[in-house]
């Protein structure tokens, strides 16, 4: 193989270069600043207010009822602490899940400090919460819900459609959060269909640029800003907008939509050809999270076989995977979305995570798994020896 | 159509060499400097390479630069960030009346969770007092917060000496330097500051990255929650593209910046020139202690959107005030606070220089501006009085 293989998609994805071509022009001959009143101002206005369009139609929500912000982390501490603040006098309880993402985690760890109640919601050993769970949770101090769409380590759909309506049929008042991030561009995301005032977006997970994301922010939907300091955003998000970025972010949408389905399908048939190969070949190697769940992400324990091991064999191949999130990747602690799933600490460190993007083709997924494969034998082989 | 850029404290096209910085980390090397694998590590050997250049250009070590999403975040996580570390210490902050709205908003922000703000005014060039500084230092004061140059009206602060007064007292002392880096040597020991903020997009960096100095030993709270990005300081996969960018930009902003600043120096002065001999006339801002880039003025019985509009159709890009503001209707905080009546501030126009501009641009600005002036001032009511009094 010439090419490098690149699996970890979930962790980020390359610019596409389309979209790179349109971030290149956004910089150097449409800079000006969106709020200046002469002509560089207005194309730049212009072209903050085409992304959002672009963005908001496929969407299906109003172009003012989108924020852009730095990316996913902001658009969910913008969400849950800003929501939860806002709205303290209704009350001082949310509900969350145990497998969200540490932006959502640690903002409501956060809003515990500051006298707030948090409930975290088991889940199944599929990583799926179950609905039933939550109308016992909610109580009439509840403000918030937060739940992320697919889960970034282990591609759990969730239910958002349903919790959703129980938390409305329950009081719609509380704020609905759906996390976004792992699903915008693949599954449908249709924030009135769930029922949701907020819900995060990034762009690099969809071939657009790092430090470029969104929270949508029903009309009515009241939040505290994080920044201070200027109108742009309506307030919500004040600072000179990185218009070469959410100009890039709307290009990698219109990009992720064109065909849309086909992509699923191909995404999907990868993860289920390399999921098929792994289980059935390699000895008691088990899959982490429903089948199918989301199309582009597969987690994978190989028990007897440390993830970081494999994860540096396959490196030497030019295959790029991870054990996890990257945001754990440099931690020591085993991972909390696979701990909430009931796996031991052993089964933790030896799960590999692989993502795939439009990019990623049969041939490369054969090849990870042969290599995959012997990777593994020598392991257990040497392992064997060892004792 | 001749075009002619001066909004430069705006924001400023992204360079040739920059943009080169960029790309590679979008296609190529794009990877999440989380990551351990090649691309991963990769990424984040831009990551650091990007935050020894930002170092090196304010005398700084590299393990005190984290980066943001630009001015406002970094203002914002400076100013709540020190005010919450220390909030035992004392609630007492210090600032300016001309302060960017990043940083006077937040300091108001925080009156609300208890914290005491004391708004010091400026004189008629915008200058703080220092005198009036050492006065309103008390025991209870943790912060002062006063930007090196102002992005209105250029003046710049007696930042060494505001350093040294706050150090005296125990006090922390951050500095924006938005609009000083590339246009001011900005070394953080000669500036005796704690803290100081930056943003790329105004010294021909992308937009939507910025950085905030840190000095060692800083204490400081955060307020976004996340990964473990930037030292738990900023959570949130980095930038890359925009942070390799941002350590070109400020790499070549200080690289040769004497030459650059001599060539805007004289630009400015002979358009300060130009612009006063229209008559009714005035600078604003300081004599001497300005920007070398930055030129106001207010042209009386002149409103000056409409000045903007006119010059625009002249493919003139220049502003009112902040590009902030520009959208408002209240007359610019930082104006008023030098003393301007209401109408004489709506009357001002700020022309802000980049290394591009050349003689031409400034003989065309001055060679179309009467006759703008002119027209403009022969629709105003308030000039045909005073036209009829002389008379
Ligand atoms: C589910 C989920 N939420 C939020 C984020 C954070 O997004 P960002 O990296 O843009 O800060 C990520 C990715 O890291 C994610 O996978
Ligand atoms: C002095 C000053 N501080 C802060 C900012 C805010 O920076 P940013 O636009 O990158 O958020 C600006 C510019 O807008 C500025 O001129």
């Amino acid at each position: 193989m010439a090419r490098d293989i690149y699996l970890d998609n979930s962790a980020t994805t390359p610019v596409s270069p389309a979209v790179a071509a349109v971030m290149a022009r956004a910089l150097t001959e449409n800079y000006g600043n969106p709020s200046s009143l002469h002509a560089r101002g207005t194309e730049a206005e212009k072209m903050l207010a085409d992304a959002r369009r672009a963005l908001a139609s496929r969407l299906e929500v109003k172009e003012n009822e989108l924020v852009f912000t730095s990316g996913g982390t902001e658009a969910n501490n913008l969400a849950v602490i800003g929501g939860a603040r806002r709205n303290r006098r209704r009350g001082r309880h949310l509900i969350t899940s145990r497998v969200e993402h540490p932006s959502v985690l640690y903002a409501c760890r956060r809003l515990e400090q500051e006298g707030f109640r948090v409930t975290y919601l088991d889940v199944d050993t599929t990583g799926r919460i179950d609905p039933a769970a939550l109308p016992p949770a909610l109580s009439g101090d509840t403000i918030l819900v937060s739940i992320m769409h697919v889960n970034n380590e282990v591609g759990t759909i969730q239910p958002v459609e349903e919790i959703g309506r129980l938390v409305k049929a329950f009081r719609p008042d509380i704020i609905y959060h759906v996390d976004a991030v792992q699903s915008f561009g693949k599954l449908d995301v249709l924030p009135a269909r769930w029922q949701a005032d907020l819900v995060s977006f990034s762009a690099h997970k969809i071939h657009g640029p790092k430090g470029a994301g969104a929270l949508y922010c029903r009309d009515g939907t009241a939040l505290e800003p994080l920044l201070h300091g200027g109108d742009q955003e309506r307030g919500l998000r004040p600072g000179t907008e990185n218009t070469a970025g959410i100009a890039g972010f709307a290009e990698a949408a219109r990009q992720a939509f064109a065909g849309r389905e086909e992509k699923m399908r191909h995404m999907a048939s990868l993860k289920q050809r390399l999921a098929d190969g792994i289980l059935n070949t390699i000895g008691g190697s088990v899959q982490n999270g429903p089948a199918p769940g989301a199309p582009h992400i597969l987690s994978i324990t190989i028990p007897g076989v440390r993830g970081e091991v494999l994860v540096h064999a396959l490196a030497g191949e030019g295959i790029f995977i991870s054990t996890g999130s990257a945001c754990h990747s440099r931690r020591a602690d085993p991972s909390h979305v696979l701990l909430a799933m009931g796996r031991t600490a052993g089964e933790i460190a030896a799960t590999l995570r692989f993502s795939f993007s439009v990019y990623n083709t049969e041939a490369e997924i054969d090849f990870t798994l042969e290599k995959l494969r012997r990777a593994v034998s020598d392991f257990r082989l040497l392992a064997g020896r060892k004792k | 159509m001749k075009r002619v850029y001066m909004d430069h404290s705006a924001t400023t096209p992204v360079r040739a060499e920059v943009l080169e910085a960029m790309m590679p980390f979008l296609t190529l090397t794009f990877g999440n400097p989380s990551s351990l694998h090649w691309f991963g590590r990769e990424a984040r050997k831009a990551l650091e390479e990007a935050r020894d250049k930002v170092a090196r250009a304010i005398g700084a070590a590299p393990q005190e630069i984290i980066f943001t999403s630009g001015g406002t975040e970094s203002n914002n996580l400076a100013i709540r960030g020190v005010a919450r570390a220390r909030r035992e210490k004392g609630n007492h902050i210090i600032t300016s009346a001309i302060e960017h709205h990043a940083v006077l908003d937040t300091c108001l922000a925080l009156r609300e969770e208890g914290f005491e703000v004391t708004v010091l005014p400026v004189d008629e060039h915008g200058k703080i007092s220092l005198d009036q500084l050492k006065a309103a230092i008390t025991d209870k004061t943790i912060l002062i917060t006063v930007m090196m140059a102002n992005n209105e009206v250029g003046t710049i602060q007696p930042i060494a000496e505001i350093g040294r007064l706050a150090h005296e007292r125990g006090v922390t002392f951050h500095t924006d330097a938005v609009q000083a880096i590339g246009n001011l040597p900005v070394k953080v020991d000669d500036l005796n500051c704690d803290l100081l903020s930056m943003s790329a997009h105004k010294f021909y960096g992308p937009k939507g990255v910025g950085a905030l100095y840190i000095r060692k030993g800083t204490s400081i709270k955060v307020f976004n929650f996340g990964g473990s990005q930037e030292r738990k300081l900023r959570p949130g996969t980095e930038n890359v593209p925009g942070i390799a960018g941002m350590g070109r930009a400020i790499e070549l902003a200080v690289d040769g910046m004497e030459e650059k600043v001599k060539h805007v120096t004289g630009l400015r002065d002979r358009l300060i020139e130009g612009l006063l001999k229209i008559g009714d006339v005035r600078l604003n801002g300081h004599p001497t202690d300005r920007l070398p880039n930055n030129v106001n003025v207010s042209i009386r019985y002149v409103e000056g959107e409409s000045l903007i509009l006119s010059l625009d159709l002249k493919g003139i890009a220049v502003s009112s005030g902040s590009a902030c503001t520009s959208g408002s209707l209240d007359p610019s905080h930082v104006l008023m606070a030098l003393g301007l009546d209401h109408q004489t501030a709506h009357g001002s126009l700020r022309l802000s220089l980049g290394y591009r501009n050349t003689r031409e641009d400034v003989d065309y600005v001055l060679e179309v501006m009467p006759e703008i002036v002119a027209r403009l001032r022969a629709m105003s009511p308030v000039y045909a009085c005073k036209t009829k009094e002389v008379e």
